[in-house]
């Protein structure tokens, strides 16, 4: 099986499993409670304000239908309506998102980095006294309740020491940061002039593709039409990315809503420092919760790569002890690293709702606990579908990523 | 991992490789330290009631100002409602015990039967359950845990089926395989080959084999449910005020931190640390000495 039949059959599986995991949440919400309005009111409200709201939700039709209204409604990117405040679902934990991603991401360079340190100095001094205390801190680590761990870190460095912040992700005293934006005297130029762009480079590309094809070169006509219809797709994303920002905020607004990122671009030391402060406790919380699996996983990795012959091999050639361990043997264990970066997304993903909830973190997991406790299911629906979906989406893209560094995989 | 040499019988496959466990270097000493961990805080949770010091649930045993810190009388200080953190603590345990064994318990009667039966049989069957599992897999444990829990509302049982659900697809993936291969060994197809019916293959010749996987996962699953307990507890989907609870005190404890209460959640969240860790270090040592193949 070449790469591109494994990605075709990999993602055409995917949408199946999509489907029941769509499947799954309706039951369990919409199916399970028989009536999610009546518990969200706990039979408190009156017949007529509970019929209002379920014609307003929709949740008056027969099941099938709402099934497939609700399917419907993701295709669109519309998770329906709030019980709470009849708001869009889908804006809110859009706006909600970036915090959940910039948690995600710093947490896990923090487990991968205190994974790989421990674990390569676990497996070099194999069996000794450094070696057990790694690999009983990795066990302990595992045990930790997420939530006991970030406690204990507000208590010593945020309330004892005064050290950090203990909770939330930005000082109130300062602005927030709003990444770049460009007040343009004409604003259509700017999009306009990106879609220009674009096109044009994605049409130099398709002619040299056509010339190519003249020339009977054909896998060089191949990647051409890759990569051509990539620089469209790209050019047209970023053009939808900036209209829509113009659209929504006046002006070319350039952010990512990652607010370490975000100052950067502003130009703005001060606010990168205090996001990285408020950033610090919990990705450093979560972090070490994952890091467990990663110093396991690299201890056993690097244990069996440093008895091979080219790590011996390596040395004998007079190599330093850091570069054969780093340079050599740890680029073997990338690959299981980078699996199963992807396959404790899900983990980082929960661990995330608990960490947003100790450190009052304004993510997606302190999103759907407070909608919880508003009993508000449409909006519970709509976030556990969003968690859903974006674990499907990184499990597919890491199994692709592995495939195309991995050739066993696809045979 | 099946042993190549399947044997019959399910305590043929477990007793031996766990006897003198003092002579099996640093996995035995962790399946023993992590069983000793495990009963005492069983035992001590089982005898709660009656050496406490004082009702776990009763409010204003000590007097005003509450919390307070350890003293002579309350010996790991009081919280916010007066209530005796010691009796809390030695009481607190068995909600979360409850749930942990109610799941696992599910997940073993619902994945394992389902496990050996889908892929034994092969076919569509496998196909179908094997995707419905996958999908559960993928699933974000916690998030789908949560979302069950919010539906079914308070108490052990909701709790422990939420639990349950997420869990069932490691037991059922852990069987499929070590199915798939034991039913191709010569042993099995030789007993196929004298006439044995399905069922007799399934239970006598492939169940036992299968065993020593399932106990492992059911012992690190432990310490996940406990943890997922605790979680959900956190969230707000706990069981309640009435019931003394270390996951509901750790709770509590999260709006009492600024005033400096350390004891307050101290003590609980070392209670869940070290049964969870109980948990961790038995499945750890357990996986080592039923999978010999594993050891270095």
């Amino acid at each position: 099986m070449g790469l591109r039949s494994y990605i075709a059959t990999r993602i055409l599986l995917t949408i199946p499993m999509i489907m029941l995991l769509l499947s799954i949440v309706f039951l369990i919400i919409r199916v399970i409670p028989g009536d999610p309005v009546l518990l969200h009111f706990e039979r408190k409200a009156s017949e007529e304000a509970m019929e209002a709201m379920r014609q307003r939700l929709g949740l008056d039709r027969p099941l099938p239908i709402q099934y497939f209204e609700y399917l419907g409604g993701l295709l669109r990117g519309d998770l329906g309506l709030s019980m709470q405040d009849f708001s869009q679902v889908s804006e809110q934990i859009l706006s909600a998102f970036p915090a959940t991603l910039e948690l995600a991401i710093s947490s896990m360079i923090v487990a991968v980095a205190i994974g790989i340190l421990l674990g390569v100095r676990a497996s070099k001094s194999y069996n000794s006294p450094q070696d057990h205390s790694i690999r009983a801190f990795g066990i302990v680590v595992y045990a930790l309740p997420i939530f006991f761990l970030g406690m204990i870190f507000q208590m010593v460095f945020a309330i004892d020491l005064h050290w950090l912040p203990a909770n939330g992700r930005f000082p109130p005293r300062l602005q927030e940061p709003r990444g770049l934006i460009l007040y343009l005297s004409k604003p259509a130029e700017g999009f306009v002039g990106v879609l220009a762009w674009s096109s044009l480079v994605g049409l130099i590309c398709w002619a040299l593709c056509i010339a190519a094809l003249k020339r009977k070169r054909v896998k060089f006509w191949v990647k051409g039409f890759l990569i051509s219809l990539s620089v469209l797709l790209a050019g047209w994303l970023v053009w939808a990315y900036l209209a829509w920002n113009f659209v929504n905020v006046g002006a070319l607004r350039i952010s990512t809503g990652l607010f370490t990122i975000d100052s950067l671009i502003e130009g703005s030391p001060l606010k990168f420092v205090e996001s990285l402060r408020y950033l610090f406790l919990p990705s450093l919380t979560l972090g070490l919760v994952l890091s467990g699996v990663f110093i396991r996983l690299t201890r056993s990795n690097m244990l069996e790569t440093l008895r091979l012959d080219f790590v011996t091999a390596a040395k004998a050639r007079g190599l330093r002890e850091t570069a054969v361990t780093y340079g050599y043997a740890l680029r073997n264990a990338f690959l299981p690293i980078l699996t199963m970066m992807g396959l404790q997304f899900a983990t980082l993903l929960g661990g995330a709702i608990l960490t947003e909830t100790t450190f009052s973190w304004p993510g997606l997991g302190r999103y759907l606990v407070d909608r919880i406790n508003f009993r508000d299911y449409t909006a519970i629906q709509g976030a556990v579908v969003y968690f859903a979906l974006m674990v499907a989406a990184v499990n597919l893209v890491v199994d692709i990523l592995y495939a195309y560094l991995d050739p066993r995989i696809r045979f | 991992m099946p042993n190549v040499e399947a044997k019959r019988g399910i305590l043929a496959r477990l007793i031996p490789p766990l006897t003198s466990l003092t002579r099996r270097g640093s996995a035995g000493w962790m399946t023993i330290i992590g069983a000793v961990m495990v009963s005492t805080i069983i035992l001590v949770t089982a005898l709660g009631p009656w050496i406490s010091p004082y009702n776990p649930t009763a409010i204003n045993v000590s007097p005003p100002p509450n919390p307070s810190p350890p003293s002579a009388d309350f010996p790991l200080g009081t919280n916010l409602l007066g209530q005796d953190m010691l009796s809390r603590i030695l009481c607190g345990g068995s909600i979360m015990i409850q749930v942990a064994l109610l799941s696992v318990l599910f997940c073993f009667i619902i994945g394992v039967p389902i496990g050996l039966l889908a892929s034994y049989a092969g076919g569509a069957l496998d196909k179908t359950f094997t995707l419905v599992m996958d999908s559960f897999y993928a699933f974000p444990g916690l998030v789908l845990a949560i979302a069950i829990a919010a539906m079914m509302g308070r108490g052990v049982v909701n709790m422990a089926l939420s639990i349950g659900v997420v869990y069932v697809p490691s037991y059922y993936r852990i069987v499929r395989s070590q199915v798939l291969t034991i039913k191709e060994l010569p042993y099995a197809e030789a007993a196929r080959a004298s006439g044995a019916r399905g069922r007799t293959i399934l239970l006598r010749y492939v169940l036992p084999n299968v065993v020593p996987s399932i106990v492992v996962v059911a012992t690190v699953n432990f310490a996940d449910a406990i943890l997922t307990a605790a979680g959900l507890t956190f969230v707000g989907l706990g069981v309640g005020i009435d019931v003394p609870d270390w996951g509901w005190d750790l709770t509590k404890g999260r709006e009492l931190l600024p005033s400096g209460a350390w004891w307050v959640i101290t003590f609980p969240g070392i209670m869940i640390v070290l049964l969870a860790l109980g948990f961790t270090l038995v499945g750890e040592g357990l996986s080592e000495l039923l999978n010999p193949r594993l050891e270095k």
